[in-house]
């Protein structure tokens, strides 16, 4: 029995002596990009990115906030597209889901076969894309960031379906149509409330969807003032010198005329995945069982 | 409360998310059609030419297509062959961690790659491999010996490269699935192996991996289902649309997208697009078909 124990205790070390290494490389290019945002510029070009910053700086944060009128206006576009789409997805997905968790709607099975279908079969993006520019022309507005592609998705709807018909009895249901409550009503007052902790597990995997998403501006945005910050990343890693302009100079000194480019390209990338990081902790329980609920059974 | 009226409200609900699918998912099916035309601008969709399957023969002419499907195909089975591995074992390990603070610390570290968008990713890979500035070059490069060099210029790096960066942003991703999934193994199996004698070691072998088994040959199928499919952003964002890569990072979307966008040559686009969309539909369909028999549970139908 003893021996038993040991061979326990020790597995649990191994694990540990695999596990940590492997958490710290996972995280290391994290620490890298972090760090060179936070060194000087001259001490980049000269030894390139490192792990810890050889001289301290903050010049490419200082820049940044200087030209928060580019970078504010696309964190509000981010920020206004993932509310948004996030809001529109959820709800109507849960009104779907509804209508194929309710066993007395005769259509149910057609309209489980219709969402079905969409993981089965796609047009492809050619025919998307000329539907959404030639017959919508959403090229160069703010829809473009939102209803293409996103809106629903089938397997939010079958994660919600499946909550609902595992939590949900049908005598809930049917007691509150014997007091005379229409099927509005049960979805608004009973079904949406009991079901709360779905929808905030799809509502997240869905706004990490939008806030992560660059390829509907790939395709439908022109107008780089409708970037959000994903695609503002794209046109600086490209290009980092349009961020540059007089009153940055003014604002670091007169000496300081050079652009930090290379600091600034890695500040820009923390300041992209910032609100992940922050919100990472409070979100990290729906995340977990978002990605299994989505993996298993969609 | 009258039947039919019921059926409808509960329709209504259902009626703003059923347009959209109609919309974003239905109409553009019956849009495959453009790859039997030659798409002319000026003409309109239903106004261009029907060309047969003029499209698909210049296309397979080309050497384009053998590269990009090849691309697509190897890729896949590398990310799922490695990738299958690599969660799995972290996963048996992360299981083992009964502090919850420590296993869900190490946890949210495992899944941060996953979390971020393809375009970060690119600035990371750029941090490590950037000619003038890059981690690598300066840093690690001067460690171990490696001569300097212009990453995004050397075609033969690049699959490591890739199936690299695949892992870090999406194996956490697979472990968290796994572990799950191994921590709902019923307690009292191990309870029982230990008293019969059994060490850690036998109770993996013995009980852990049979039990995963199931689920590892249904996600695995699953992927296999999808072997056309590929992200996009790792082969078009991550390395920096280097045309000195194109051989080796070509891959079905990352075509369709060039053809499209960057030359007009929407008869290829098309083409391209909807090989990938029959072909996907066969593989899913039979990976569906093999995952049923195995567990009719995991089926997507």
């Amino acid at each position: 029995m003893k021996r038993l124990k040991i061979t326990y205790d020790s597995f649990r070390l191994l694990s540990f002596a695999i596990l940590i290494p492997t958490l710290i490389i996972t995280i290391l290019p994290f620490i890298l990009i972090i760090s060179a945002s936070f060194t000087n510029e001259d001490i980049l070009v000269r030894y390139g990115y490192s792990l810890l910053p050889k001289r301290f700086s903050l010049d490419a944060y200082i820049f940044l906030l200087s030209q928060w009128d580019i970078i504010g206006r696309a964190y509000g576009i981010s920020i206004f597209v993932t509310i948004i789409g996030t809001l529109i997805n959820t709800i109507i997905s849960a009104g779907y889901a509804y209508a194929i968790y309710r066993k007395n709607n005769k259509y149910r099975k057609v309209l489980t076969f219709i969402v079905l279908f969409t993981l089965l079969f796609n047009g492809g993006i050619v025919p998307s894309y000329l539907m959404w520019t030639r017959f919508f022309h959403i090229t160069d507005t703010i829809f473009a960031l939102i209803v293409p592609n996103y809106l629903v998705n089938a397997i939010n709807i079958f994660i919600i379906r499946n909550y609902f018909s595992s939590n949900i009895p049908e005598a809930v249901i049917e007691a509150a149509k014997i007091d005379g409550a229409t099927e509005l009503r049960v979805f608004r007052v009973i079904i949406l409330p009991m079901s709360l902790p779905v929808l905030i597990t799809v509502g997240i995997m869905t706004g990490l969807t939008y806030w992560n998403d660059w390829l509907n501006a790939l395709y439908y945005i022109n107008n780089p003032k409708l970037y959000g910050i994903q695609n503002l990343l794209i046109r600086l890693i490209n290009n980092i010198t349009f961020l540059q302009s007089s009153q940055a100079s003014t604002l670091l000194g007169a000496n300081v005329v050079k652009l930090p480019s290379t600091a600034l390209r890695m500040a820009m990338a923390v300041i992209g995945i910032l609100p992940i990081l922050i919100a990472l902790p409070f979100l990290l329980k729906f995340i977990t069982k978002g990605m299994v609920m989505g993996a298993i059974k969609g | 409360m009258g039947k039919r009226k019921e059926t409808m409200s509960v329709l209504l609900l259902a009626l703003p998310a059923l347009v959209y699918l109609i919309i974003n998912n239905y109409i553009p099916m019956f849009g495959i059609f453009i790859a039997f035309k030659n798409f002319d601008y000026s003409k309109g969709i239903f106004k261009s030419d029907w060309v047969g399957f003029k499209n698909f023969e210049f296309l397979f002419m080309t050497a384009d297509a053998y590269i990009m499907i090849r691309n697509t195909i190897l890729y896949n089975l590398a990310f799922i062959i490695f990738g299958t591995i690599v969660a799995v074992g972290i996963a048996i390990l992360l299981a083992e961690i009964k502090e919850t603070r420590t296993f869900k610390f190490i946890q949210a570290g495992m899944i941060l790659p996953n979390l971020i968008s393809m375009v970060v990713v690119s600035y990371i890979v750029y941090a490590f491999l950037s000619p003038e500035y890059g981690f690598i070059n300066k840093t690690l490069g001067k460690i171990f010996g490696i001569q300097e060099m212009n990453w995004y210029q050397e075609p033969k790096y690049w699959p490591f490269i890739l199936i690299i960066v695949f892992l870090w942003k999406n194996a956490g991703y697979l472990s968290v699935i796994y572990a799950a999934f191994i921590m709902s193994i019923d307690e009292s199996l191990y309870e029982a192996a230990k008293i019969d004698g059994a060490n850690k070691f036998q109770q993996i072998c013995y009980i852990t991996l049979p039990m995963l088994k199931q689920i590892v040959i249904v996600m695995v199928l699953l992927s296999v289902g999808r072997i056309f499919n590929s992200d996009f952003g790792l082969f078009y964002q991550v390395p920096m649309n280097s045309g000195a890569l194109y051989d080796v990072t070509q891959t079905i979307d990352t075509y369709v997208y060039r053809a499209l966008m960057q030359t007009y040559d929407v008869g290829m686009a098309s083409a391209a697009g909807l090989f990938q969309s029959v072909v996907g539909f066969i593989t899913v369909i039979v990976a569906n078909a093999i995952v049923r028999k195995i567990n009719p549970e995991n089926a997507l139908f």
